[in-house]
């Protein structure tokens, strides 16, 4: 066969393609028309038009977080890359793998000020676990692939591809297929260190108050990491939490599960964290969302981590023994050695431990109290919920109130159903993020929870929802408020409200009708059923504006600066432990 | 739960990394994005058929924060190894030095003689300056900074640390 020549831009298409992409979220521009080209004429993979490109990169990751796949941006050089910039930290801060391919000016123009010209590479080299700027078109192919088993391999991340319009447009005999590309230097640990497996087992057999802190490791793990941890937690009896990112990586409905933990956590969660003797701490990073004040986070127990990023061991938490791997290889070892030694715990420790834990969830620190016509956001959450579990929906949030009251109300039962920005804490997440979840899961239902000033953040990506006819719900928790802003004014800032007043807001209902979806304003509790079931029935897209008690905050909640005890479960807790000075100058 | 340390020690780490663009502004924006201290930096490409950079730095820090740092290093994708030099076995660490002194009469003879005490040699000179070359470990090539300060220094260009550790084994 004669020698085929293939484009720079055919090259992309065709090595996505060779990475079993079938979906790209993007957006056009002049230095990456020759891609949009080879789009164009091809008919495998599909191209989902955003609004704006930081629109893309959520639509992405929401579709990566809800399959496990990596999610695909294409996006042109200039403000197309630099609109991308908050998706990518959100992603790296968050572990989404993510290919970015970004155009670039030509080659002979970089550095040049050209139109449309930014340093993309050193721009985005501190939001992405790796970047490219590929100026020979032989090495096209190879750095393709090499970008996406770096975006998988390790603790996932976004990887960015420059790609200037040259390179793009230029001809070239050489492709390489995925199995001729090796990375030269990167090769992640995944297999843990067997001593310190044989330690860990050893130290949690002999617990007498163990506790299995879970995070959103396990999820990029994959789902058998899920059902191993939820064997070896039910076979131990221990109680069980999870972090904001790791809900669905243990059934949330289930009898051992204490809830999450941490600033908004459970009363029970976080006080088994402070009470534990034998910590197992399973692909999260002891944040500080997570340990309130470092020198009293659970001061007596043998910690035990294991975490595929050997950097996220010992940063915050010291830690008795590190485990560095994969959380599905080091569970199932640990399950094999606990089950081989006929482990198990003491069962009179164990009784103590869960009578003192009943305890603790006897407070009910989720209990709120919704009595007349005013909508209280934990119920409107808390129906929500009710009224689409049987669904099984993937969620996602904006970052607020609304994100912790959803946190604290939606259970879920499985991986990958739950989809919030953890980390940076992005407000404008959860829309695209429900494009990108709808896109992968056309048949499933999509909600996402939002709060008024998150939802006009990202807004305009109701276009993309009314284009593709996604049915994706938007349940915004509307109190008129940044309502975490105003908390923290409330609670440190002598109730100075210093512009978190959502001010001049449109009609939501006829926003959403100006884009040709279904919209719906529900401003009374005896509507709020009959309202959601209609909402859900609706093969459509629909705005839900759910007008909610304006001044409601979220409980219960560890001020910063203090320890996992000195949780407030509720406004008049505050005046009784009013929050340090040191507390005030933390985030 | 091991207490928090607050001694601060210097280290001194080889980094080999894969020579491609952008490697270096990656080590550096690791440590100035992180709040780490960078006391002195080399690299340079020490094997061309392979296309490998060697980085020597020397950082200092708690001695969690020196372990942050390694672990931190170690996760970038085109590095290679990551070795602590100060901490796993001994070294030999060397700095090169130009140094130039400006001046005459008994200043110029004393700034000569301090220069043969100390074994740094004239690379460069005419009858109103001189300029030094001299190697060797950091501390030394100090010294030899400050005595020249009274004796006519008018400029000082430095290397920076690059160390290698003793006995049979490669990084």
């Amino acid at each position: 066969m004669a020698t085929e020549q293939f484009t720079g831009a055919e090259i992309v298409i065709k090595a996505l393609k060779d990475q079993g992409v079938d979906t790209v979220f993007g957006y056009p521009g002049g230095a990456v028309l020759p891609i949009y080209d080879a789009i164009f004429q091809q008919n495998d993979i599909k191209h989902i038009l955003v609004r704006q490109e930081g629109g893309a990169v959520h639509a992405a990751e929401g579709y990566a977080r809800s399959t496990g796949k990596v999610g695909v941006v294409l996006v042109t050089s200039g403000p197309g890359a630099t609109n991308a910039v908050t998706g990518l930290t959100d992603a790296l801060m968050d572990s989404i793998p993510l290919i970015c391919l970004t155009g670039q000016v030509p080659t002979h123009l970089i550095g040049n000020d050209a139109f449309q010209e930014a340093d993309t590479t050193g721009i985005t080299r501190p939001c992405t676990k790796h970047n490219y700027l590929v100026r020979d078109i032989e090495n096209l192919s190879r750095t393709m692939h090499e970008a996406f088993y770096v975006a998988q391999n390790g603790r996932p991340g976004p990887v960015v591809i420059d790609l200037p319009k040259d390179v793009q447009q230029g001809k070239s005999e050489t492709y390489l297929v995925p199995e001729d590309v090796k990375h030269r230097s990167y090769r992640p640990k995944v297999d843990g260190e067997s001593e310190h497996i044989e330690q860990a087992v050893e130290a949690l057999s002999k617990a007498k108050r163990p506790i299995f802190y879970v995070g959103g490791g396990v999820i990029n793990s994959g789902n058998r990491a899920s059902e191993l941890l939820t064997e070896f937690v039910r076979l131990t009896g221990a109680p069980c939490t999870t972090t904001l990112m790791g809900l669905g990586a243990y059934p949330g409905t289930d009898k051992q599960f204490v809830g999450m933990l941490g600033m908004h956590g459970t009363y029970e969660a976080n006080l088994c964290m402070y009470n534990c003797d034998v910590m197992v701490n399973v692909g999260a990073r002891f944040d500080d969302r997570i340990t309130g004040v470092i020198d009293q986070f659970s001061p007596d127990s043998t910690k035990i981590h294991i975490d595929i990023d050997a950097s996220s061991i010992n940063k915050n938490v010291m830690v008795d023994i590190p485990i560095v791997g994969d959380a599905e290889r080091i569970l199932e070892k640990m399950l094999q050695i606990w089950k081989a030694k006929k482990h198990s715990l003491d069962a009179q420790s164990a009784k103590s431990w869960w009578k003192r834990i009943e305890e603790w969830r006897s407070k009910d620190c989720l209990g709120y109290s919704q009595d007349g016509s005013e909508i209280k956001p934990q119920h409107a959450i808390k129906r929500l919920y009710e009224l689409t579990k049987d669904r099984k929906p993937y969620v996602t949030t904006e970052v607020g109130q609304h994100q912790m009251w959803a946190a604290q109300y939606f259970h879920f039962d499985e991986p990958k159903k739950w989809m919030t920005s953890g980390g940076l804490g992005t407000m404008g997440y959860g829309l695209p993020a429900a494009v990108g979840a709808q896109i992968a899961h056309p048949e499933d239902l999509v909600v996402d929870v939002s709060g008024e000033a998150s939802f006009m953040m990202n807004m305009q990506e109701l276009g993309t929802i009314s284009q593709y006819n996604l049915p994706v719900k938007i349940f915004i928790v509307n109190n008129q408020w940044m309502g975490m802003v105003r908390q923290w004014q409330q609670l440190l800032h002598g109730n100075r409200h210093s512009e978190s007043y959502s001010d001049s807001l449109p009609d939501f209902v006829k926003l959403a009708e100006s884009f040709g979806i279904v919209g719906m304003r529900c401003e009374k509790a005896e509507d709020l059923d009959r309202m959601i079931q209609e909402m859900i029935d609706c093969p459509h897209p629909v705005l839900f504006d759910c007008q909610v008690t304006k001044e409601e905050n979220c409980y219960p909640m560890i001020p910063s600066g203090a320890a996992h005890y000195e949780m407030l479960l509720g406004p008049e807790d505050l005046a009784a432990k009013p929050i340090s000075e040191e507390g005030m100058v933390l985030v | 739960m091991a207490p928090m340390e607050t001694h601060i020690e210097s280290r001194t780490i080889a980094v080999l990394v894969d020579n491609e663009p952008g490697v270096l502004a990656r080590v550096i924006g690791l440590f100035s994005g992180r709040g780490y201290n960078i006391e002195s930096l080399t690299v340079t490409e020490v094997d061309v058929s392979h296309g490998l950079s060697r980085i020597t730095v020397v950082t200092s820090g708690t001695a969690q924060i020196l372990e942050q740092i390694k672990a931190q290093l170690a996760r970038l994708v085109p590095v290679h190894r990551v070795r602590d030099l100060t901490v796993e076995g001994t070294s030999v660490e060397r700095e090169l030095a130009l140094i130039k002194v400006a001046g005459a009469g008994d200043k110029r003879v004393e700034a000569l003689r301090i220069a043969d005490i100390f074994r740094a040699r004239v690379v460069d000179s005419s009858h109103d300056h001189f300029v030094f070359e001299m190697t060797g470990k950091s501390d030394k090539l100090d010294v030899f900074v400050d005595l020249m300060q009274p004796l006519g220094l008018i400029d000082v260009s430095r290397t920076g640390v690059v160390a290698i550790s003793r006995g049979p084994k490669a990084l």
